[in-house]
């Protein structure tokens, strides 16, 4: 029997990027401005208000959405790029705009009461009443879950709203609740709520010590090598770290989310789209998460076997997991 | 309205964040009603509810206690909410309408909405459209959260119109919540199976990096800075921009003797050079930072310019 499919929502990091999520059978793109106003301002990213015009005709000719994700938190006394992003996002007909923070979702209603708004992850609903407010003040058509609940309980909430809700499908994992951490800006002074970065690639250190090779961001060791270790990215939550005497993967190990084994199971928690991260990534890994993912979801919906590429290949630390969705990860 | 001219600078004593033995946090607070100077008590747990129900047998004659000395005392809520048990609780403290409470959720916030509140550090505000909306739903005191710059605080200052601010002037700061107990994840347990170890660190268990440097300290579910915030050269330039509440939060160490050296730099009895070396001898288990007023990483101590009797503290503001 066949059910609705997951909608696929995938990461733009660029206009080559978006041709590629678009080709590969994505249903919506997400996308930010090349500035702090979004969770992904990093070096070579992002686009422009040109780009994204021709972004949404080459998405909107082959059928997809295209969501706008002006999700940091504006700085106090300097409102004005959050609200031009959100101005621009309007103007150029994008189809949803994710916010996070309350004085823009406020400016975003009064603004453009009918355009579609998205919560953000970075905003941090993890429950009922958080949903229920956002929807309620907002109207808020969809919640990007924060990266908290099991999937009991991401069931439980769908069964109490009527809005919809977007899950972490692939690509990197949060440990901490998301908008709600400050150990970037502790280490870095460059935090994800303000500037829209994590671990700043700006921070990052790489020494070769004798045979260790030790990664570091800003003054603070973040994990050791030893010769033919891999070295991962020193993203602050999946480093190593001493407690009591004992080194080791504290927060989280170095590893990706990837649920394509539990699709049947979130859609049957009543779960409306799927999203991949990775607006960092090249167009080579957005084509091949987004075409896996595409058949994964289109034989999910016709209640066939779900088929298992091997995405290792694309994970951090070469491992990847579904296991955050249960109990037994926290 | 600036709070240094008209006296109203109020020190308030966060939430206990730690799992200390129930019996220990009765004690604590009940010195704190007898010696304290300090006018707000947060009480209520607010990193993970399945410590919740030790406290509790014990809150009423600790409540009486606090507030027949003169203390306010406001009810913490919750920072993170995803089970039923979490929803429970929250639900349960902010349907009481005779008690003051803190909102460090939005969920809390929301049933809150209408009547006078606070909302804590755990909330998102950043800037002054989001602290209106608040204002707006009845929130008459608001904790700014703690990796805001001075420029932001004010800012928010200035917008925030009569509402009190308060800011986290001493303490390890609390950084992140999740839904992982990495507490428990250190011993090779889980959340559900924690065995409360957590209890075993009054002020957090130390993480440090590979090469032995204290780093970080983690609390159950939440991870916190290494390093106490210690704004005390900051207190001056605060209340002259119009910030009127200064947030210590509990650590296990002499905290009325805290609070006095706090109490006596904002009432201008003792200068903050003195005050922090008086600090630092209270202070056992961690170096001091102030990076993230400075508009710099957390992590750092910014020290003052060289001591002149001309320069005001507002230097900081002015350098803007």
């Amino acid at each position: 029997m066949s059910q609705r499919p997951l909608e696929l929502v995938c990461p733009a990091g660029t206009p080559a990027a978006l041709r590629a999520a678009v080709d590969a059978g994505a249903d919506a793109v997400y996308l930010g401005f090349r500035d702090e106003t979004n969770a992904r301002n990093f070096p070579g990213l992002n686009f422009d208000r040109t780009e994204l015009q021709e972004g949404l005709t080459y998405a909107h000719d082959r059928g997809c959405k295209v969501s706008v994700a002006v999700n940091t938190f504006p700085a106090a006394g300097n409102p004005g790029p959050w609200r031009s992003a959100v101005d621009a996002a309007a103007d150029l007909g994008a189809d949803a705009i994710i916010l996070a923070d309350i004085g823009l979702l406020d400016y975003t209603t009064r603004h453009y009461p009918e355009m579609r708004r998205h919560l953000s992850v970075q905003a941090s609903a993890s429950n009922i009443e958080a949903i229920r407010f956002y929807h309620e003040a907002f109207g808020v058509k969809r919640v990007v879950l924060p990266r908290v609940l099991t999937l009991a309980e991401i069931a439980a909430l769908n069964a109490q709203t009527p809005v919809e809700t977007q899950v972490f499908a692939f690509g990197g994992m949060c440990v901490m609740a998301e908008g709600r951490c400050a150990l970037s800006s502790y280490v870095t002074g460059r935090s994800p709520n303000m500037d829209g970065v994590c671990s700043p690639a700006s921070h990052v250190h790489f020494q070769q010590e004798g045979n260790k090779l030790v990664s570091r961001l800003g003054e603070f060791t973040v994990n050791v090598f030893l010769d033919g270790e891999p070295a991962g990215y020193p993203t602050l939550c999946k480093g190593r770290f001493i407690t009591e005497g004992r080194a080791s993967y504290l927060f989280e190990e170095p590893t990706s989310l990837n649920v394509i084994d539990m699709l049947p199971q979130l859609m049957a928690a009543g779960v409306t789209a799927l999203k991949i991260e990775g607006r960092q990534r090249g167009r080579a890994y957005v084509a091949q998460v987004v075409a896996a993912f595409r058949h994964a979801v289109d034989a999910a919906s016709r209640g066939e076997a779900v088929p298992q590429p091997d995405l290792a290949a694309l994970t951090e630390g070469l491992r990847d997991t579904s296991g955050v969705y249960s109990k037994t990860w926290q | 309205m600036n709070h240094a001219e008209t006296g109203m600078s109020r020190l308030t004593l966060g939430p206990v964040l730690f799992n200390w033995p129930a019996e220990t946090t009765r004690d604590f607070y009940f010195r704190i009603a007898d010696e304290a100077p300090v006018g707000i008590v947060y009480l209520g747990e607010v990193v993970c509810s399945k410590r919740s129900a030790f406290f509790e047998p014990y809150l009423p004659e600790v409540v009486d206690r606090l507030e027949r000395a003169g203390k306010e005392v406001v009810y913490s809520t919750l920072a993170l909410i995803t089970s039923e048990r979490d929803m429970a609780e929250v639900r349960a403290v902010t349907a009481r309408t005779d008690v003051r409470v803190e909102a460090n959720d939005v969920a809390g916030a929301a049933m809150l909405a209408g009547r006078p509140h606070a909302i804590g550090p755990f909330v998102n505000i950043y800037n002054e459209s989001t602290l209106a909306y608040f204002v707006g739903k009845g929130a008459t005191r608001v904790v700014l959260p703690a990796e805001l710059p001075a420029r932001s605080l004010a800012v928010l200052a200035k917008a925030a119109e009569g509402t009190d601010l308060e800011v986290q002037v001493f303490g390890r700061l609390p950084l992140a919540i999740s839904a992982r107990c990495h507490h428990a994840r250190s011993r090779n347990l889980r959340k559900v199976s924690c065995q409360y170890v957590c209890a075993d660190d009054p002020d957090g268990m130390d993480v440090e990096t590979l090469d032995y440097e204290p780093f970080l300290a983690v609390n159950g579910t939440q991870t916190m800075s290494h390093a106490s915030v210690n704004l005390v050269h900051e207190l001056d330039a605060l209340q002259e921009m119009g910030i009127g509440g200064f947030r210590l939060w509990p650590h296990s160490i002499d905290m009325c003797a805290v609070a006095r050296v706090f109490r006596d730099v904002l009432d201008g009895r003792q200068e903050s050079q003195a005050a922090e070396a008086r600090l630092a001898e209270l202070v056992d288990f961690a170096p001091f930072s102030n990076g993230f007023y400075h508009g710099r990483e957390g992590a750092a101590w910014v020290t003052a310019p060289a001591p002149s009797p001309d320069v005001s503290s507002g230097s900081v503001l002015e350098s803007f």
